[in-house]
């Protein structure tokens, strides 16, 4: 799963550190996530959605290409 | 997914990490007091011994409440690996164990299976899985 958190986060001046801060959750958790090496559960996504005040899947998109 | 009031995972988590250090530590001591104390600091005396032992099997029911809270205060990323790693640990213990004690009842080895020797396994398996799996998600 894709998903623009580093931009948000880049947006806003934020390390690792305190958008982890902000979310509860551990700094090693959202480089994982940035990185795409963990997907976040659905509470947590809506978590990222409301701290950033967007949809979720303005946050993250799934990486399989749709059907044409 | 645990939740937490606000900015205080870190403290949180420091918190229980350090009071499962604590209980950790207590029951170590008291399993040393339950194999040493009858020789080398009350004798013979029965009593004390059943005391060592109850207070040994108390500390130790702490402690795994004390690792419950720890693992129920981590994120979901940290569940994920310590899953991961106790996942293994089990799986290695179980086979390996059993598969040392089936050396034991058939004799293919010359001295009796000691039960800390898959506490020594399971714990390394543990360390080693543990490393890997925050690999992983590096």
């Amino acid at each position: 799963m894709k998903n623009r958190l580093k931009v948000l986060r880049a947006e806003r001046d934020w390390t690792q550190a305190d958008l982890a801060d902000r979310l509860s959750v551990s700094r090693q958790t959202i480089n994982a996530i940035e990185k795409g090496k963990f997907d976040p559960s659905l509470p947590l996504a809506f978590k990222a959605a409301r701290l950033f005040n967007l949809r979720i899947e303005d946050i993250f998109q799934d990486d399989v290409d749709e059907p044409s | 997914m645990t939740t937490h009031s606000g900015s205080d995972y870190c403290e949180n988590t420091k918190r229980n990490t350090m009071r499962l250090a604590l209980w950790t530590f207590a029951w170590l001591i008291s399993m040393a007091l339950v194999n040493f104390g009858p020789t080398l600091l009350w004798g013979e005396n029965v009593t004390l011994t059943w005391v060592a032992v109850v207070v040994n099997l108390l500390f130790g029911l702490v402690m795994i409440w004390a690792n419950k809270v720890y693992l129920m205060s981590t994120d979901e990323l940290q569940q994920r690996i310590q899953l991961q790693a106790m996942g293994i640990t089990l799986g290695i213990g179980l086979v390996g164990g059993l598969a040392y004690a089936n050396l034991d009842t058939t004799n293919l080895i010359s001295g009796d299976a000691e039960i800390a020797h898959l506490v020594m396994l399971m714990g390394f398996t543990y360390i080693v899985a543990l490393i890997a799996s925050v690999r992983q998600y590096q």
